[in-house]
């Protein structure tokens, strides 16, 4: 590996996904960005990859609070019908002042959230700025769009993306789909297979300018319900320890949650559900 | 008829090296140097936005004096180089010590190569880490290397400003410290620089991964006036490890 020169004409700028293209064009193609034709979706490569255990990721939620935005995400990664993973992590820092979370086909995802990682901070120190949040969400976009022949195949990936607007001082969530089409929400966000359930609750829970503690809470329920009623999510494991991950960004930056505090919401929560015991013992 | 001219070998290296070093002679100096939480780098540069002191990586960072568009290429190549090995690899990969190289032997390539030798110097610091020390990789326009551990000075004047200098070095001494200590050996006897005229940055460990910041003017002002034993800022967390007790006590 020698020393990445290029000519002013030649040059790929702030851009770490066109520099990988150039010097690596065979990992890109594994990883399924860079392909240049994005639109050739029937080439003799698009078998659907239905049957292949594929590991997927679940539920998970945003929320935009007082200070900023709160994003959760549960712990368990699928293969089928069987639990692959007890302890994935969903909701990664995507800068300083953004996270991003994912849901569908484990692998390409996390590998999209890492190329989206550094993308962010190359063009930050190339350029000496970062970029606006809009110019980082529509960048994400972008590469989920390039992965659209990969998503025609079934491995699809569908990332959240929230954020601290240092601009407009104030917390912003994006939704994508597959084709990279990004969409702001307004208050909150939720995506995955307990998506729904998840944004039910937010929704009914949500009002403006919550505190920490009651964004907090609420994404903590609204992943407490989907566990519930979605058996691909995985809900709080007392058993092994292993509780939902929750972030918040404000403008200060990301941080997660201790697991500590989140295991102490969800023993709240589990307690106040309790109470209705001795109904479900045997069903009627 | 033409005969060519003979220039002996010699001539043009020395010409080549005469070149380089009065371009790098006109700008301005640069002093890095380890103190007791990280690597400190002080650069003579009044301007906000054409920095000569930048971010490599999680902990390692880019120091060059001579000409601007020239260093400035290096160190984007240096940014490329860091991101795609810890992209291929892992974070933990990317070190000092092959970026160094590699610069080196690119400005030796152009050095003898090229129509023109690069008119700059530059330097690779690198935060330790896991006991291994503070690197300082100092590179010349003619891609000679050499690495220090205790500090470096770049620039046309390097070798006053490096007297100066080491006359008041000392071993683990604190940030003020350092600071006014390379600003006074930046300045000379005859000048006086103050916060606007500086650039200053730090490899400073702590909590976060990435390690560079950049000190503005207003700590600047602060770290530079005597007699005001002001610890750094420590970033990050203050309240984060309170130990919880078992009792069933809600702290909201």
């Amino acid at each position: 590996m020698g020393l990445l020169m290029f000519e002013p004409g030649d040059d790929p700028g702030p851009s770490f996904a066109a520099l990988l293209r150039r010097e690596n064009p065979g990992a890109q193609k594994i990883a399924g960005w860079g392909s240049q034709s994005s639109g050739s979706l029937s080439g003799p490569d698009t078998r659907p990859a239905e049957g292949l255990p594929l590991r997927h990721g679940t539920t998970v939620a945003a929320l935009r609070y007082a200070e900023g935005v709160v994003m959760a995400g549960d712990r368990r990664a699928t293969e089928g019908n069987v639990i692959a993973h007890r302890a994935m992590e969903k909701v990664f820092p995507a800068d300083r002042h953004s996270a991003v979370a994912i849901a569908g086909v484990a692998g390409p995802a996390v590998e999209m959230v890492k190329l989206f990682q550094t993308q962010l901070e190359h063009y930050e120190k190339v350029e000496g700025v970062a970029l606006s949040l809009e110019g980082k969400a529509n960048q994400l976009g972008q590469m989920v769009r390039e992965h659209l022949p990969m998503a025609m195949q079934g491995l699809v990936v569908v990332p959240l993306y929230a954020g601290y607007d240092l601009r407009r001082q104030e917390g912003r969530i994006f939704t994508y789909d597959v084709t990279g089409g990004h969409f702001e929400e307004a208050d909150h966000a939720a995506t995955g297979s307990g998506g729904r359930d998840a944004r039910t609750t937010i929704k009914l829970g949500w009002r403006p300018d919550l505190g920490r503690e009651e964004a907090i809470e609420l994404a903590v329920r609204a992943l407490y319900e989907a566990a519930d009623e979605d058996s691909a999510t995985g809900g709080p494991d007392v058993v092994r320890g292993i509780f939902p991950m929750v972030a918040t960004v404000t403008v200060d930056g990301y941080e997660e949650v201790p697991q500590q505090e989140v295991a102490e919401r969800f023993s709240a929560l589990v307690e106040q559900r309790g109470l209705g015991r001795g109904r479900g013992g045997g069903a009627p | 008829m033409t005969m060519p001219f003979y220039v002996a070998p010699e001539q043009v290296m020395k010409d080549r090296a005469e070149y380089a070093q009065k371009g790098i002679a006109r700008g301005r100096s640069l002093v890095a140097t380890v103190y007791d939480r990280g690597i400190l780098m002080v650069a003579d540069n009044p301007s906000r936005s054409l920095h000569k002191v930048s971010e490599i990586y999680d902990r390692i960072a880019f120091a060059g004096v001579g000409k601007y568009n020239e260093f400035d290429q290096l160190r984007v190549a240096g940014v490329r180089h860091a991101d795609t090995k810890g992209f291929a690899f892992s974070r933990e990969d990317v070190d000092a010590r092959s970026l160094a190289n590699l610069y080196a032997q690119f400005l030796g390539q152009v050095f003898t190569h090229e129509m023109k030798p690069l008119e700059v110097e530059i330097l690779v610091a690198e935060l330790g880490a896991d006991g291994r020390p503070d690197q300082l990789y100092h590179v010349a326009y003619e891609g000679t290397i050499t690495d220090e551990d205790r500090f470096a000075v770049l620039g046309g004047e390097a070798d006053t400003i490096s007297e100066r200098f080491s006359a008041s070095f000392e071993e683990g001494w604190s940030l003020d410290r350092a600071l006014r200590s390379a600003v006074s050996a930046l300045a000379g006897p005859e000048r006086s620089l103050g916060p606007e005229d500086l650039e200053v940055a730090v490899l400073a460990g702590g909590n976060e991964r990435r390690s560079f910041r950049r000190l503005p003017p207003s700590e600047l002002s602060g770290l530079l006036t005597e007699s005001t034993p002001k610890r750094p800022p420590k970033s990050g967390k203050a309240a984060g490890e309170r130990p919880s007790d078992g009792n069933s006590q809600d702290d909201e």
